[in-house]
């Protein structure tokens, strides 16, 4: 079971949370020039790293409420917790 | 290789058994193949099978970074059946679906392939028009499957809980599917892919590739780079990590997926039961133990372990349909990582790289297609073009929006 630490609730077990994947992709702006190769890309692709992993969770059974973590994910050892809006922290080999 | 057979059986029992051959030669790797294979599961070993026996090309080698069979082949509860919704789907599902009947002949090697009927319950109005839909459209696919009312499906499994949380309103069969052993199929396909000259190379690591040109030349590996001419990854769960080496991405999450046996009992279920709805799906090992597999966790992870409240969501849908078993010890547990498209489909596909192939996305639901997958691959890999069952799997379908949604039938939480 992981232990997740809600920037706004505090520490509460991984069955309350949800977790929706790889964050800070940004929604492109220019999207009346992108192809379908880039819409392709920007909708399905993923990094999907074996290691570090910057990821979006939110908190379905407390506060609802939506932040991001750090996760390496060969070990599942959550290392950063932060609010959306926040600058991703840099940890371990992104040091 | 001496084949298997009741003489062979019987002369080897005059020396105890001593003196059987290795299934397969472990040779050491060469510095040039024909086609490198990145992988040694059962897709992998069924690819490079396929390409020896029907595509005439033995110059292959099967790299694997572990031991064979020790991913997700070994790792799965070893289910067999084809009643998916698409067209797409349907032709490779039950293309492998052929395969399994005769593969233990084909094979020399007993893959224990076991036609026990898959069962896929419906508990409510959404699940009952699911399998319907579901159903009828595999009946267009000549894919041989019956509804069965709640009464068939209590004469089928007498112990169930008709009438409780989960209600039973009915269920699709396929009589066709069932269960085969997992680990035979990895080492019969090893053994004879190696008897017609395929060099099996374990505990080697592929580091990288060599591409030159948009081109790829060879593959780095632990034991020293090895050129090739073509290059067909079947890494599943990992397959993200071998395409960043080539500078790829992929439209694929890793995830992890849990299972677990109970400890040995007499005969009790002789079928499978899965069901969609409460995702808990069980059947019966030859040996006795109840394999229950449950939900993926829906975080990304290479961990090869699950969370606890997956296993304790499963086993209470267990002991609520079957409450027989609410007292009986589970014995192992473990988690396989897999590779997981956004349309549960797989990609049998060409990339970016000239003649770097890959195979992957199989996502919860492998090992049924095993045989299937390693055949319209091989023959993709023989012939630089896509088999035309494994053309619309292509990886093109993520930017064209040819989806091939098999969310309802690939039978796991999404």
């Amino acid at each position: 079971m992981l232990i997740l630490d809600c920037p706004w609730c505090g520490t509460r077990d991984q069955s309350e949370f949800h977790c929706h994947g790889e964050a800070h992709i940004a929604r492109p702006t220019d999207t009346e020039k992108m192809d379908d190769k880039a819409w392709g890309e920007y909708v399905f692709f993923r990094t999907n790293p074996k290691g570090i992993h910057y990821e979006r969770w939110t908190h379905d059974h407390g506060c609802k409420r939506w932040f991001n973590a750090v996760r390496n994910t060969a070990t599942d050892e959550f290392l950063a917790f932060y609010k959306p809006g926040e600058k991703a922290p840099a940890v371990g080999s992104d040091q | 290789m001496s084949r298997y057979s009741i003489v062979s059986l019987l002369r080897n029992s005059l020396s105890y058994h001593q003196n059987w051959q290795r299934a397969w030669r472990s040779p050491e790797p060469k510095k040039r193949y024909k086609i490198i294979i990145v992988g040694g599961g059962g897709h992998g070993l069924a690819t490079a099978y396929y390409l020896a026996k029907e595509c005439g090309i033995t110059d292959v080698a099967v790299i694997e970074k572990g031991w064979l069979g020790g991913g997700n082949t070994g790792r799965n509860t070893t289910i067999v059946r084809s009643n998916y919704l698409w067209d797409e789907s349907a032709a490779i599902y039950d293309h492998a679906m052929d395969l399994w009947k005769g593969l233990s002949q084909e094979l020399n090697y007993n893959v224990m392939y076991s036609p026990r009927g898959v069962l896929h319950l419906a508990h409510s109005v959404s699940d009952m028009q699911e399998i319907w839909r579901r159903g009828n459209a595999i009946h267009h696919n000549n894919i041989a499957s019956e509804f069965l009312d709640p009464e068939q499906v209590k004469g089928m499994v007498p112990f169930m809980q008709m009438e409780g949380r989960y209600p039973v309103m009915g269920a699709l069969l396929q009589k066709a599917g069932g269960t085969a052993r997992h680990d035979a199929v990895a080492w019969g396909y090893a053994r004879a892919a190696s008897a017609l000259g395929v060099d099996i190379i374990q505990e080697t690591e592929v580091t990288g590739f060599d591409i030159k040109n948009g081109e790829v030349q060879g593959v780095r590996t632990s034991r020293g780079d090895i050129a090739c001419e073509r290059v067909g990854v079947v890494a599943a769960g990992h397959s993200s990590v071998v395409a960043e080496m080539a500078g790829l991405r992929l439209p694929l999450e890793s995830f992890p997926l849990q299972a677990l046996v109970s400890e040995p009992i007499k005969p009790v279920v002789d079928t499978v039961i899965m069901s969609n709805g409460v995702h808990a799906y069980i059947s019966q090992s030859d040996k006795g133990e109840l394999v229950i597999g449950a939900s993926s966790d829906a975080y990304n992870s290479y961990s090869q372990r699950g969370s606890f409240d997956i296993i304790e969501d499963t086993l209470q849908a267990i002991c609520e349909l079957y409450p027989q078993f609410s007292r009986m010890r589970m014995l192992r547990q473990w988690g396989g990582i897999v590779d997981v498209t956004v349309d549960r489909s797989p990609i049998i596909s060409k990339t970016d790289v000239k003649n770097l192939f890959f195979n992957c996305g199989w996502g919860t639901g492998g090992f049924k297609c095993t045989p299937g997958s390693g055949h319209v691959f091989a023959h993709s890999l023989a012939k630089g073009e896509m088999h035309p069952i494994a053309a619309p799997f292509s990886i093109d379908r993520f930017h064209s929006g040819a989806l091939v949604d098999e969310g309802a039938a690939s039978a796991v939480a999404h």
